[in-house]
């Protein structure tokens, strides 16, 4: 209770952004899904920002956990980036001479 | 400086939403990706911006950035080296990455609460960010295996029971924990959980046939989403919450589109099943006319108005750029040509648009099935290039086809069809095809890829 108490304004902003997600993907057409899927998956790769803070907290005489935390960076950023380049390369194809 | 920070992120989310907006159309979608890219690039800045303004050890700071370059370097030439066929395989090796995130966060933040006292609310969305990622994770190596032809479907009991097991464990056991039956550390038990997501993943997907394969997908890539902004929350980072959401609303809405594409509820796609063809065993006999290249060729050059119909056989035989050179062809000579794409073919939501706008063919001639399927009358000629269930008209009159109710598009409404096919055999689905005994209906055996190439030689002779 206490939890929900703390984070009422956070949940509000979950609601309306499931909504406001709905509504905006909903529109997209048929014929632009899998860009919009690459597209998706690349912002899903904003899961880096939490892993560049997190591995900030971590203790530079842990080596273990300074590996791992590079790895999870590093798989974040390959999200990123991969996601924008193929989405824009896909983009890139769809044209109109009218 | 905070607010800055703040600021930032604000701009970061608005540019996410801005980008799929954009989205909503093909001329405006490119300004969109640069859009959301930009946010993110934002976002990262800002991350930056925040953690240096508190003093943070040169080691950590180091690998970090390296990581980021590497990453960055990779992806860039993943993604500039990767075929359009190929293009499922790698969204969902892009997903297992960031589901892969997800999970190591989750558990190195798990590792760290020793040092702390952690609330017992951030500890469940540690958990769930966890579980969520490793499934996407594993879940989606084993759709990429599935894709690139490296992994068979398995359908055994134990894959299924085992499956099923590990699901109840999953939900049942953080609730043990919670309530405090479990006495064993918190970072123990968020590796032993890591573990059953990890294995559930893998097992959740292995049962799924290849023609499902654009429902796991996206429904893999809104599980990512919902770890991210579960993720989020624990930072209490709005920009990682909002993107988050975003991505897991469009995994959902295409996860759900597709499955009614298919006509097939969400349920009975995981659970790898298909409706039990009670029809099988009175097969009619069907007449069965098959034609020369050389008369379709002629046929197309006469007709005015003609639709193509493409499905994964297309794909597979990479027949794609002949249709582009079939289709310039035919507009040379005054022929209009439209592509009318089923929402389910190709192997994933859309797959089919991408590979025919890299054959160069204008948006505009690709049409969605419910935009013509009024008008199928008007086309002299329907070209079906290795699609076969989704041209069958029993899933309007047959109520025992399996395909019964599956949205089709109305090929045989037309003046004259014309299927391309590799052999007799079915579908995915498994069942005989009604169009193919249609009097309107001709088949053409063999590859699409040679077949297209006769025609379109053919063609020049004319």
């Amino acid at each position: 209770m206490e939890f929900l108490q703390h984070n009422l304004e956070l949940i509000y902003f979950v609601i309306f952004c499931v909504f406001i997600g709905i509504e905006v993907i909903a529109n997209v057409p048929a014929i632009l899904h899998t860009p919009l899927m690459s597209g998706a998956n690349a912002i899903s790769g904003v899961i880096m920002v939490g892993a560049v803070i997190m591995l900030m907290q971590i203790p530079p005489t842990n080596y273990v956990l300074l590996g791992l935390g590079g790895v999870a960076v590093f798989l974040g950023a390959l999200n990123i980036s991969g996601g924008f380049f193929v989405t824009g390369r896909m983009l890139k194809m769809f044209n109109s001479k009218k | 400086m905070n607010i800055i920070v703040e600021v930032g992120y604000l701009i970061a989310t608005v540019s996410f939403l801005g980008g799929l907006k954009f989205m909503s159309s093909p001329k405006r979608a490119k300004i969109g990706n640069i859009f959301a890219a930009s946010g993110m690039v934002l976002a990262v800045i800002c991350t930056f911006l925040m953690v240096l303004s508190n003093a943070v050890p040169t080691t950590n700071l180091i690998i970090a950035l390296v990581a980021i370059l590497l990453g960055t370097l990779l992806g860039k030439r993943m993604a500039t080296k990767v075929e359009m066929t190929a293009m499922p395989q790698l969204v969902s090796l892009f997903n297992a990455t960031g589901g892969g995130c997800a999970m190591l966060l989750g558990i190195i933040e798990a590792n760290q609460s020793r040092l702390t006292e952690v609330p017992v609310g951030i500890k469940i969305l540690l958990l769930l960010g966890l579980v969520t990622g490793a499934v996407a994770a594993t879940g989606s190596i084993v759709a990429y295996g599935k894709l690139a032809g490296k992994t068979k479907d398995k359908r055994t009991k134990g894959v299924v029971y085992g499956s099923r097991v590990l699901l109840g464990l999953i939900l049942l056991l953080p609730l043990i924990y919670f309530i405090g039956f479990v006495p064993v550390p918190f970072e123990i038990f968020t590796y032993i959980m890591a573990a059953f997501a990890l294995c559930y993943g893998i097992l959740f997907v292995l049962p799924i046939g290849g023609a499902d394969m654009p429902v796991v997908i996206s429904l893999l890539n809104s599980i990512t989403g919902i770890a991210t902004a579960f993720a989020g929350f624990v930072y209490g980072n709005k920009a990682m919450i909002a993107g988050g959401i975003f991505v897991g609303a469009a995994g959902i809405l295409l996860t759900l589109l597709m499955c009614k594409a298919m006509n097939r509820s969400l349920i009975k796609v995981l659970a790898g099943k298909f409706k039990k063809s009670s029809a099988a065993a009175d097969e009619e006999e069907q007449h069965i006319k098959s034609i020369a290249s050389a008369e379709i060729a002629m046929q197309l050059s006469f007709a005015s108005k003609i639709a193509i119909v493409p499905g994964y056989g297309l794909a597979v035989a990479q027949g794609q750029h002949l249709c582009g050179q079939l289709q310039k062809l035919l507009a040379n000579r005054g022929v209009h040509i439209d592509f009318i794409i089923h929402p389910v073919a190709g192997r994933m939501p859309g797959h089919m648009n991408v590979l025919l706008a890299e054959a160069n063919i204008d948006y505009e001639h690709l049409k969605e099935m419910n935009e013509v399927n009024d008008q199928m009358s008007h086309y002299d000629l329907v070209l079906i290039i290795g699609a076969n269930d989704v041209v069958n008209p029993a899933a309007e009159t047959k109520p025992d086809s399996p395909v019964y109710g599956m949205p089709i598009i109305k090929a045989h409404e037309s003046k004259q069809v014309v299927v391309m096919k590799r052999s007799m055999s079915t579908g995915y689905a498994g069942v005989s095809n009604d169009l193919f005994g249609m009097d309107n209906c001709s088949l053409l055996f063999g590859d699409a890829k040679d077949s297209l190439q006769e025609i379109i030689n053919q063609l020049k002779l004319i």
